[in-house]
């Protein structure tokens, strides 16, 4: 309202407020800068991976099983490609002659799976390759299984060329046991891990910031009830918590994993926030607005939030960093995402196997990209933070 | 003064400047040249911004390094050498022992989990090279020195269990304890109460003739500095204005802005119908040519009377034990009568609870007895939501600009969004107007509407606070401490502009102050409170001319009188 008529009414400049102020000081500050374009690359790339625009057919297996990255050149390819594919499944895989070995290396899985007419090989070859954890490739994941080959087998009546395409000796960044490209996974998997990251960020941040703000600004029992929430919810251990959310929860996908990290991840800022209430609701300017009669609801929002948006933000990023990490972990020990969707966590996790195999660039894709992306996020973050509080910057420094 | 001797410290073309970003420098001193002589105080005068603080700070050494800049040709001359030149270890040497300094607020100075001997025996065993019992000796001593009762069993206190001023007397004890021949004191007794504050000045004076130290003693303040200083140093904008013998400087100040200073302060024996301000003498206007009649003052028996408080008063509680409470009078049965376009002015020194008082009459504390009558009706005894009817009749403006207007709102946001509470303007477009109104009824440009706070000097952001609770046409204003954090030129402006507001709209002002000489220019009716009680209500001319209460008669003996004619010493 008072925006609308300041606006309306005023040809005028309104003076800098406190974010350009900000935005000033921290387009000045070159690693500021750097790690910026890096995370809003990393954004762009997630939602554009979203909108299916690339990486959409992560899942099409177009290497050989463990096509090894196209810069390690074709000869020690072809002897990594012998060491590895010798003992899963029996048979030198030749570049070559690829196609034919596979076909029969399906067999034994096919008659626990239901089969699609043609036969292509995508989830055959899951369950082959994972012979030894076969129960695992039997029962929980059949819906799945068929629903991939359902898709697959929708393509290759569209296509037709499926089969008949020659998969490729090498890719970019070198392929994983079905010979999918880890590039587009890596892609892909950036899209739900930094997707999580943030709006389980969001989530826990929105309900630290709501209830540190009542705690600290109504005290008394509110404060106290608050307080107990949060002794609590902080004297059970991480982990467990967190396993106990996915066990009330019942059923696995990227809005559990949301939900786990975000009710479970909120006490920080809850405590943050409240002690910056409970310092700003003793300032004069809200016992100003005390005076002029604004009421509870808005000292709390409108005049108090905004001086402490700041530590909200920064909370949001340090927790998106934190929670793509949790993501990464939670994936890694099975809590995570379910197995048709890729993240880093669950790309590292299938890297624990191939890692004996010397099949090293699943790992090194997926753990380079999250640490690039952790490390700009944190250090944009610390940006951001000299940038809103210019006075912590000398206090730190000295 | 002995102006055969050498000079203690000589400074000579001292350039500081600061750096506060990449290409931005902001000169804080420009080229400044005086001497300290032996034996002798020199005050260094200056509002907020002057470099005085800074010079200070230059002549121990103790300017931080990454970003301040010491001019090339500049120098502070003390014991054979240049100061700015000096490395850390000989900087360490000199301080405390040659020079040392006292520090304005004595409560964050100490530290609060060591007692008082601990710190003090500290410096004594560093510096002085004293074993243990002989340090605890030279300390009590030294606590007995600066007038500390019972130093014997006063050295065991922690800093909390002392008054501020006999915290500021343990700084002192601490700062003379190496016994130097510079003692700086910057703004030593600003924190403190006025009846305090004369003992300490008093402290700080006996301690340098006793000592034969020479002191620099900073402040803002020149009635202190009539009281103190042998030698006057008078900075502005980071440069001279005029320095000279005290005698000199306030018998016959040559530079306008000297002249300014001593006249803008209000004075106890007159009543100007406004305070002259810095700009009429920096503009060159003269003196004579102002309106120099004096107000009158005083309450007449029928006058309207605009608020009635009988009996109010105000506890609190802290909790002592698992289940106890003890209870704190901060108010005690206080009763009086606001007469519509008078001010009652309300002082007293801290804890007297006057404060308090503000705060409950705006309900921003709820009292705990009594009752406030306001057009027949008891303002303390209504609901929320009638009271909301008549919160927009009183305002507050409190004491600290930098803190009672929100640094996220542009000015016109603060003030249309009372209007826009109250319902005072029918249209957001008419509420605009309202407040560009106001904005030059105080004085500031229309700019200001797109500004935000932090954009705004002290003086200017009390404009807007006063601007805001115009916004809501107050029959009664309550200004708490409202130009106590302001200096004495801006100090002046805002009083002059809260007269011109009283005689206009003919508000009523509860005056709220620990200035004595501020309270008797401003106030038609004096209330003088202690520890919660009123001691004595009376007219202000009568209270000033003939205080009844033994109490009343200390606070005003300890008010400076500024320069009373050269000293005998």
């Amino acid at each position: 309202m008072i925006a609308a008529a300041r606006t309306g009414a005023i040809p005028h400049a309104v003076s800098p407020g406190l974010w350009t102020l900000a935005w000033k000081r921290l387009k000045s500050d070159h690693v500021g800068m750097v790690s910026l374009a890096i995370v809003a690359a990393f954004i762009v790339l997630m939602i554009l991976s979203a909108a299916g625009l690339i990486a959409g057919d992560w899942a099409k297996e177009t290497g050989v099983n463990y096509a090894p990255p196209s810069f390690l050149g074709a000869d020690i390819e072809a002897a990594v490609q012998k060491a590895a594919v010798t003992p899963a499944a029996g048979t030198a895989g030749e570049p070559a002659s690829e196609s034919e070995p596979r076909t029969t290396g399906v067999d034994p899985a096919a008659g626990a799976v239901p089969e699609p007419k043609d036969g292509t090989q995508p989830a055959d070859a899951t369950a082959a390759e994972s012979g030894g954890d076969a129960g695992k490739s039997v029962d929980p994941l059949a819906d799945v299984m068929a629903d991939i080959k359902a898709g697959a087998a929708r393509e290759a009546a569209k296509g037709g060329a499926v089969v008949a395409q020659a998969r490729a000796a090498t890719l970019p960044l070198g392929g994983d046991k079905w010979g999918r490209d880890v590039l587009k996974k890596t892609i892909k998997g950036s899209q739900t891990s930094i997707f999580v990251g943030l709006a389980a960020a969001a989530v826990a941040v929105f309900l630290g910031t709501v209830f540190g703000a009542l705690a600290g600004y109504y005290g008394r029992w509110v404060d106290d009830f608050f307080n107990w929430f949060y002794s609590v919810f902080s004297s059970i251990p991480y982990l467990l918590l967190i396993l106990a959310v996915a066990a009330v929860l019942q059923q696995k996908g990227i809005l559990t994993i949301i939900l786990i990290l975000g009710l479970t991840g909120w006490t920080g800022t809850f405590r943050l926030i409240r002690g910056e209430y409970l310092k700003h609701k003793a300032r004069e300017y809200v016992q100003a607005a005390d005076a002029i009669g604004a009421s509870h609801t808005r000292r709390i929002f409108v005049h108090i939030f905004p001086n402490v948006s700041h530590v909200v933000l920064v909370q949001l990023s340090i927790y998106a960093v934190g929670f793509i990490k949790a993501e990464v972990i939670l994936s890694f020990l099975g809590f995570g995402v379910p197995v048709d969707v890729v993240s880093w966590g669950s790309m590292l996790n299938e890297a624990q196997n191939e890692l004996i195999l010397g099949k090293w660039w699943q790992l090194a894709s997926a753990g380079t990209a999250m640490a690039l992306l952790v490390t700009a996020f944190s250090l944009f973050t610390d940006a951001l933070r000299d940038a809103l509080d210019p006075k912590l910057k000398g206090r730190a420094g000295t | 003064m002995n102006d055969a001797m050498d000079p203690l410290v000589r400074v000579r073309n001292l350039e500081v400047s600061f750096r506060i970003d990449r290409d931005v420098v902001f000169e804080a001193v420009k080229r400044v040249s005086f001497d300290i002589p032996q034996d002798t105080t020199v005050a260094l005068v200056g509002e907020s911004g002057s470099g005085k603080s800074v010079t200070a700070l230059a002549l121990l050494g103790l300017l931080p390094p990454e970003n301040s800049i010491i001019g090339a040709d500049s120098e502070v001359l003390f014991g054979g050498g240049n100061v700015l030149r000096r490395s850390a270890p000989e900087l360490r040497a000199m301080r405390g022992a040659d020079i040392s300094m006292i520090f304005q607020e004595p409560m964050t100075s100490l530290n609060p989990v060591f007692t008082v001997g601990f710190q003090l025996i500290e410096v004594l065993r560093l510096h002085m090279g004293m074993g243990p019992g002989q340090a605890r000796k030279r300390a009590i001593e030294l606590l007995d020195e600066v007038g500390i009762p019972d130093a014997e069993f006063k050295i065991n206190a922690y800093p909390s269990q002392m008054s501020g001023g006999q915290q500021q007397r343990v700084m002192i004890a601490m700062a003379i304890a190496c016994e130097p021949k510079l003692l700086i004191a910057d703004e030593p007794t600003t924190a403190l109460d006025v009846t305090i504050q004369k003992q300490i000045l008093d402290l700080i004076a006996a301690l340098q003739k006793k000592r034969r130290m020479s002191v620099l003693f900073i402040t803002h303040d020149l009635a202190v500095v009539g009281e103190i200083a042998d030698y006057v140093v008078v900075m502005l904008n980071g440069e001279i204005r005029e320095q000279g013998p005290a005698q000199q400087v306030f018998e016959n100040p040559q530079d306008a802005y000297t002249q300014a200073l001593l006249k803008c302060r209000p004075q106890l024996d007159r009543r100007p119908m406004r305070l002259p301000v810095i700009d009429d003498y920096m503009d060159g206007r003269t003196v004579g040519s102002r309106d120099m009649s004096e107000r009158r003052r005083g309450v007449d028996p029928d006058d309207a009377i605009v608020l009635e408080v009988n009996g109010l008063g105000k506890d609190f509680y802290s909790r002592e034990g698992l289940f106890g409470k003890r209870k704190f009078e901060a108010v005690k049965n206080v009763s009086f009568r606001l007469p519509k376009g008078k001010t009652l002015g309300l002082v007293g020194e801290s804890g007297s609870g006057k404060t308090t008082v503000g705060l409950t009459l705006m309900r921003l504390h709820e009292a705990s007895a009594g009752e406030a009558i306001f057009e027949g009706r008891d303002l303390l005894a209504m609901s929320p939501k009638d009271f909301m009817a008549y919160k927009r009749r009183i305002q507050i403006i409190f004491q600290n600009p930098y803190a009672s207007l929100n640094p996220r709102f542009i000015v016109g946001e603060i003030l249309t969004e009372p209007m826009q509470l109250h319902g005072i303007g029918g249209s957001a477009q008419e509420r605009t107007e309202l407040a560009f109104e106001l904005l030059h009824k105080v004085g500031l440009p229309e700019a200001s509407f797109y500004k935000y706070p932090h954009e705004f000097s002290g003086g200017q952001r009390q404009r807007i606070a006063i601007a805001r609770c115009l916004t809501m046409k107050p029959d009664i204003l309550i200004c708490d401490e409202s130009v106590s954090a302001l200096d004495v030129s801006v100090q002046a402006q805002v009083l002059n502009l809260l007269q011109d507001l009283q005689d206009e709209y003919r508000l009523s002002y509860i005056f709220i102050s620990h200035d004595l000489a501020v309270v008797k220019y401003i106030s038609d009716q004096i209330m003088v409170m202690n520890e919660g009680e009123i001691v004595e209500i009376a007219d202000a001319d009568d209270i000033y001319r003939n205080p009844r209460q033994p109490y009343t008669q200390r606070l005003l003996a300890s008010i400076p009188k500024g320069w009373q004619g050269p000293r005998t010493a």
